[in-house]
């Protein structure tokens, strides 16, 4: 048996989502080969081959894959497919975008963020928002799946497996890249981050996440938010955690002026601690928060800087 | 310029579900029904491009049991033209919910199908890149603004890092993300004119498509609930507390 895990990267380094989702890709068990799809992503290609498991590693380099796009990264998977009983990415949104594609490319029925293995064939995932916790077992010959990166810990670095070229399939010609606009922070990452602190509706604007982001410089933390606070134009798309933004699951996480519907607690309940600031005592995030405070954050924000 | 709708009746994304005893599922008895919050999003995007100008026709389409007319009504009630219902009591998994659409798409040849990006029930994130997978068309997922400009579709992207800009060839597949609009209450006098449009019956079988599942359920459970902690008194109480249990130093 032999698992395909298709790396995120920016063709310079692997992103860690690569690592999280190889875990899961182990507990498949059997060989472990790398595709690493990108434009000029040699660097990347031997980055993954110092992966701990992993045997070998397929690197294809096209310009139509370096962002990358859904039709010819598919297009790329499912020539290699013959070879591979299981088809592994991180759930990133790449992940999400081209893995349902090599899919149904594939008459497989992918098999979403799963968040364990419990046999080559039998996966548990979480449906309604996380309210309830599914096994199923996939009767497909071949198993596409799709890895919650925040259920896995990162594989570590000890390997040295062999990096072979392979052509890249014709580019289908369906789509083009035009531009990104990419919110910069020199904070870390979200979804890696071992504190991250964020902030809702409560915020009242992106000026004041100014407060938050002083917090964060203290604790190398990443800063997330609520969808009020995404909707409400304070911050950019990608900061939103929840049922349908990032799933995360930090050290540490402090939701600030953040009510606590299901749908952010989708995107948090794992995180190790939880704290919270709000000043409506009977808001639902005190049912998850390990330390609650009920105060209003414009106070509490300052003092918690200065006390840290 | 035609437009297809893919709409799921979901359990209306407020109501709290509960896991049955027995493992065998979630038990929705008589829980609010709703349109799935992506694909209202998605009726929105097509009406508003009708009366722009741009679309001449909005279809919608839903695969489910007969109660899914009631979510077709409300497609219609905000500004669809006509809608279609495939019937099919049980379950059917993204990837059976494609293929049927792939059909429905062959029929109807619209120039965009519009979906939304994830089902808030089954939380797949997949129907829409399969059925674009399966027509071998271009996929603009999680859009937060489309732009029709002749043959080419522009699409901003919600993305992991920010947005992403494509230009995709037509037809092509969409799927809706939070910021693509907000969208409408349907009026009074519109929910009166929707009882009067056309809503056609099929089945799975009437387009010959096998809508069996490929995964099988084993179990379905509660998730460990997290325990309510302490109230702390300060903000510097809290920084004590954080740094007691090694979180942060
Ligand atoms: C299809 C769908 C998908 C969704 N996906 C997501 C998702 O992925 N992520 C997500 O977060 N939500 C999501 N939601 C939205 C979710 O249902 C809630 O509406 C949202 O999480 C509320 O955000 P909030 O807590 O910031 O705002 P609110 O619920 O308005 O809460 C604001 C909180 O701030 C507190 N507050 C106000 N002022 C202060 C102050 N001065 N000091 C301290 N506290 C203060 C208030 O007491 C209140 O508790 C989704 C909803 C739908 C329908
Ligand atoms: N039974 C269905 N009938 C119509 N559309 C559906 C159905 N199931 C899924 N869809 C569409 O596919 C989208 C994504 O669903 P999913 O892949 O299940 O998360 C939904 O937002 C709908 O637009």
């Amino acid at each position: 048996m032999t698992v395909l895990l298709i790396a995120e990267h920016d063709n310079a380094s692997l992103k860690e989502a690569t690592h999280k989702a190889l875990s899961a890709a182990a507990k498949v068990g059997g060989d472990i080969h790398v595709l690493v799809a990108g434009y000029q992503a040699a660097a990347a290609a031997e980055h993954a081959a110092k992966l701990t498991g992993v045997t070998r590693v397929l690197h294809i380099d096209a310009a139509e894959l370096e962002r990358p796009l859904a039709e010819p990264m598919a297009a790329n998977i499912v020539a290699l497919a013959a070879d591979y009983d299981h088809i592994v990415a991180p759930a990133t949104n790449n992940g999400k975008n081209y893995m349902p594609r090599v899919a149904a490319m594939l008459d497989v029925m992918q098999v979403s963020e799963v968040s364990d293995v419990k046999a080559a064939d039998i996966f548990v995932r979480l449906i309604y928002a996380g309210n309830a916790v599914q096994t199923v077992q996939a009767t497909d010959a071949k198993k596409v799946i799709t890895v919650r990166i925040a259920s896995f810990p990162p594989a570590s670095e000890t390997g040295n497996a062999v990096v072979g070229r392979k052509e890249a399939v014709a580019d289908p010609g369906l789509s083009s890249y035009v531009g990104e606009t990419i919110s910069r922070s020199d904070l870390p990452e979200l979804t890696s981050a071992k504190v991250v602190i964020s902030g809702g509706r409560g915020m009242q604007s992106g000026e004041n996440f100014k407060l938050l982001e002083a917090v964060a410089r203290k604790l190398n933390a990443a800063v997330g938010a609520s969808r009020a606070a995404v909707d409400a134009g304070f911050v950019s798309n990608d900061y939103q955690v929840g049922q349908t933004g990032k799933v995360v699951a930090p050290e540490l996480y402090i939701a600030v002026g953040i009510s606590g519907a299901i749908q952010h607690l989708a995107g948090m309940k794992d995180s190790k601690i939880i704290a919270a600031i709000n000043n409506d005592q009977d808001a639902p995030i005190f049912q998850v928060a390990d330390f609650g405070l009920v105060a209003d954050l414009f106070e509490a924000l300052p003092q918690l800087e200065k006390a840290l | 310029m035609k437009i297809l709708v893919a709409v799921k009746r979901v359990v209306d994304f407020n109501v709290a579900i509960r896991v049955k005893a027995d493992g065998s599922g979630v038990d929705i008895g008589n829980a609010k029904m709703s349109m799935n919050p992506f694909d209202e999003i998605g009726v929105e995007e097509a009406v508003r491009l009708k009366e722009a100008g741009k679309a001449t026709e909005v279809v919608v389409v839903s695969i489910g049991p007969a109660q899914v007319q009631e979510t077709l009504r409300t497609a219609l009630a905000m500004g669809a033209d006509r809608a279609i219902l495939v019937k099919h009591e049980d379950y059917v998994e993204p990837l059976g919910v494609a293929k049927v659409l792939k059909e429905v798409v062959t029929a109807e040849k619209p120039d965009i199908v519009i979906l939304g990006k994830q089902a808030i029930d089954d939380d797949c994130n997949q129907t829409g890149q399969m059925l674009a997978a399966l027509l071998g068309w271009p996929q603009g997922t999680f859009a937060s603004k489309i732009d029709i400009e002749e043959s080419t579709l522009t699409v901003v992207r919600e993305a992991d890092g920010g947005l992403q800009t494509v230009r995709l060839r037509m037809p092509t597949i969409v799927t809706t993300d939070l910021r693509l609009n907000e969208p409408r209450y349907a009026s009074l006098p519109n929910i009166m004119k929707a009882k009067k449009k056309p809503c056609d019956e099929m089945t799975p079988a009437d387009y010959g498509v096998d809508v069996k599942p490929r995964l099988k359920l084993i179990k379905t459970e509660e998730p460990s609930k997290r325990q309510a902690g302490v109230k702390v008194c300060s903000a510097s109480e809290l920084a004590a507390k954080l740094k007691e249990t090694g979180a942060i130093r």
